[in-house]
């Protein structure tokens, strides 16, 4: 398999009156083709940033984006533009992504157009009845207005404007978390679908862990512009090495009352540090519940634990499996395999 | 068990839009006892915020108006309040916590002054003894060095902060009931656990009972003693978090269970989402309003709308053929004419 995508310590800084706000501070991943990467954390981890910078929406201060093995980051905007076709975006917020003021053909229409990827107006029709209908929405839907439908539509709309450009790779930025949860399964099995059905790559970006696990083949923990922890999906549930991410999974409420009882909680203290002043060391260090004194000093570099297996963590290797959840991959990962279910993914 | 501190009874309540009259709440029946967590939950739209604004009296006219029912909070029915005596309950007796502390909290008064008006109003103290104990309140919902804190102003405070400062303000003058409006949907999930963790502790400390309204199964799960389950302006389902979780017996509640994907669980190869969306709040069917959405659904569920019922008593009734009574006080009830065949669904996929 070849990397559609390769990011190379990438850094985004941006510069405020108060000094520097070091959003995005050395990411390095890779996505191969036709692969979903989560990228977790938390508000302000750097998360949409990095998406942005991919797309160059904001231009990064340093570091490499190979995309379809082209550097992204020193072409000019021609150049960009011809790329851009082939990475398209979905947005967190369906309400405020949408054109109130264009009726949801001509939102979908638009880029065909700009592109000039086809050209004609009843041959774009055609093809905007045709990309409707694959996100599940109906024909007379491109009459309406982005305001007479409801927000799990208008996600189905984003998806279809996405689609029309036929792109490789599309940045979902939370493309769930707005809608209510009813609404959220639809929306995360549409874009399961069209990924089977087009061959489409996903870096998909989001906060909700249990989403993630879902979706994702491999998982990259963000905190504060670094990657904490990066792995494929059953190691990093089922085995994570970096203090946060356990903080993190453990936090994660569980729709259960009787496990919910037994589940013991690590409930991080303090908040997330300002990325205009990150803590000296490892940036997790003022929070971490096992933090040493080298941790102060000593950044922990991204090391490789296992093969595709990498912690940003001094103590990487002490830290023991969670047991609640061990096993319970295993028995996933089997009735995957078995094909149980349609769209039983292959796993990797 | 602990007497009734709040009884909501067949609470309506509408907003008049130009595309007709919205039943926001329609005809809804639930209550809560001293020093107990009750949930509300439910999606957008479904009526739970409005429930808390009713309780509160924060129903804004002219569109919005509480159409019929009764709100016995120890007894006395709040609707029949003065303004004036209603404003001695806000605050003092019932505190509410709002999803976004941000636009909650007044920009431009310092910290202490938003603690210390409550306590000068309500409790009689002077600005002096009004000011220690704000400074207590602080360090007691977990803000270090609160007498720094004070003189600042909320956009000084992070959003976890802010949080914990509308907490201490709720708790200032010891209400026996605190309605908190999705109090953690705004912030992160590590934030969100020691919010969720300062409320437990402090309203068991405390002995307060508390609201929780919510879209968050999980969050329920940890924190509730009973849920009320939503759906269209009414309760559809409502029992222990236990028997909610454990037995749900109905298609939406047993929907919204199967729907989000779960860290405890093996991953699924695919979600089982509820198919379509939420009804048009003023075009409501005549019959069950989930029924365009639900499996389970049958000839009945069109023209008759199934009442609330005792889960147990009615599956009985069933079996034998004589039928319940239109609204039972038994502990888990459920409006749907098949919820036998909901619960014989929800055991077997377990």
């Amino acid at each position: 398999m070849t990397a559609l995508l390769e990011v190379t310590n990438l850094v985004k800084h941006f510069e405020v009156g108060k000094g520097t706000v070091r959003a995005v501070e050395g990411v390095s991943f890779s996505i191969e083709k036709g692969e979903t990467l989560g990228l977790v954390g938390e508000s302000g981890c750097g998360k949409t940033t990095t998406g942005r910078c991919i797309l160059q929406l904001e231009r990064p201060t340093g570091g490499s984006i190979l995309f379809e093995g082209r550097e992204l980051t020193t072409m000019d905007q021609k150049e960009l533009r011809a790329v851009r076709r082939k990475m398209q975006v979905i947005f967190q917020d369906p309400y405020s992504s949408l054109n109130p003021r264009m009726t949801v053909g001509q939102i979908i229409a638009e880029p065909l157009a700009v592109h000039g990827i086809v050209s004609g107006n009843a041959v774009r029709a055609a093809r905007v009845k045709d990309l409707l209908s694959r996100v599940g929405l109906l024909p007379q839907h491109a009459r309406r207005y982005p305001h007479e439908m409801s927000g799990g539509q208008r996600q189905r709309v984003g998806i279809a404007r996405a689609l029309a450009m036929e792109p490789s790779l599309i940045v979902c930025d939370e493309p769930v978390s707005a809608l209510d949860v009813s609404i959220q399964a639809q929306i995360i099995n549409l874009l399961e679908d069209l990924q089977a059905e087009f061959g489409l790559t996903y870096l998909f970006i989001a906060h909700d862990l249990a989403v993630v696990r879902h979706i994702s083949d491999r998982v990259a923990v963000m905190y504060l512009g670094k990657i904490a922890e990066i792995a494929d999906r059953k190691t990093i549930y089922d085995n994570p090495r970096h203090p946060y991410t356990k903080a993190l999974l453990s936090a994660v409420p569980i729709p259960d009352p009787e496990l919910e009882v037994q589940r013991e909680r690590i409930v991080l203290g303090g908040e997330v540090p300002s990325p205009l002043n990150p803590p000296a060391g490892c940036v997790f260090h003022p929070r971490c519940p096992i933090a040493v004194e080298r941790c102060k000093h000593e950044i922990p570099a991204l090391r490789e634990l296992t093969a595709g297996h990498g912690a940003a963590c001094h103590l990487a290797e002490t830290m023991i499996p969670t047991p609640e959840r061990a096993g319970a991959f295993e028995r996933s990962e089997a009735r995957d395999r078995a094909g149980a279910s349609p769209g039983a993914r292959e796993s990797k | 068990m602990a007497a009734t501190l709040l009884d909501v009874r067949h609470l309506s309540t509408q907003f008049t839009t130009r595309g007709g009259i919205v039943r926001a709440v329609d005809d809804v029946s639930w209550d809560v006892k001293e020093g107990e967590t009750v949930a509300l939950v439910g999606e957008s739209g479904c009526g739970k915020s409005v429930s808390a604004l009713s309780i509160m009296g924060l129903v804004a006219p002219p569109a919005g108006k509480i159409v019929a029912g009764q709100i016995l909070f120890r007894g006395r029915d709040l609707l029949t309040l003065s303004e004036e005596e209603m404003r001695r309950v806000r605050g003092r007796e019932i505190a509410m916590i709002f999803q976004e502390p941000m636009t909650s909290l007044n920009p431009v008064l310092s910290i202490g002054r938003q603690l210390t008006e409550g306590l000068e109003i309500h409790l009689g103290r002077t600005p002096e003894q009004a000011r220690a104990r704000a400074a207590e309140l602080l360090s007691m919902v977990g803000i270090p060095d609160p007498e720094r804190r004070l003189p600042q102003y909320p956009h000084q405070f992070s959003g976890g902060m802010r949080q914990r400062m509308m907490i201490a303000m709720a708790l200032s003058c010891e209400p026996s009931l605190v309605l908190a409006d999705e109090p953690t949907t705004a912030l992160d999930v590590t934030i969100q656990a020691q919010i969720l963790e300062l409320m437990k502790d402090l309203s068991r400390r405390l002995g307060v009972a508390m609201l929780m309204i919510t879209h968050n199964l999980g969050v329920v799960a940890r924190y509730a003693d009973r849920v009320n389950v939503m759906y269209a302006g009414r309760i559809i389902e409502r029992g222990t978090a236990r028997e909610l979780y454990g037995n749900p017996r109905h298609p939406y509640t047993l929907g919204l269970l199967r729907s989000v994907p779960r860290l405890d669980e093996p991953r699924r190869a695919r979600l089982a989402p509820i198919e379509g969306q939420p009804p048009d709040l003023t075009r409501l069917p005549g019959g069950c309003a989930f029924l365009p959405r639900c499996a389970f659904r049958v000839d009945r569920c069109v023209t008759e709308r199934p009442p609330l019922s005792c889960v147990e008593r009615s599956e009985a009734a069933s079996r034998t053929g004589v039928s319940p009574g239109a609204r039972d006080a038994g502990d888990h009830v459920s409006a749907c004419w098949e919820s036998a065949r909901v619960g014989a669904k929800a055991e077997a996929a377990r």
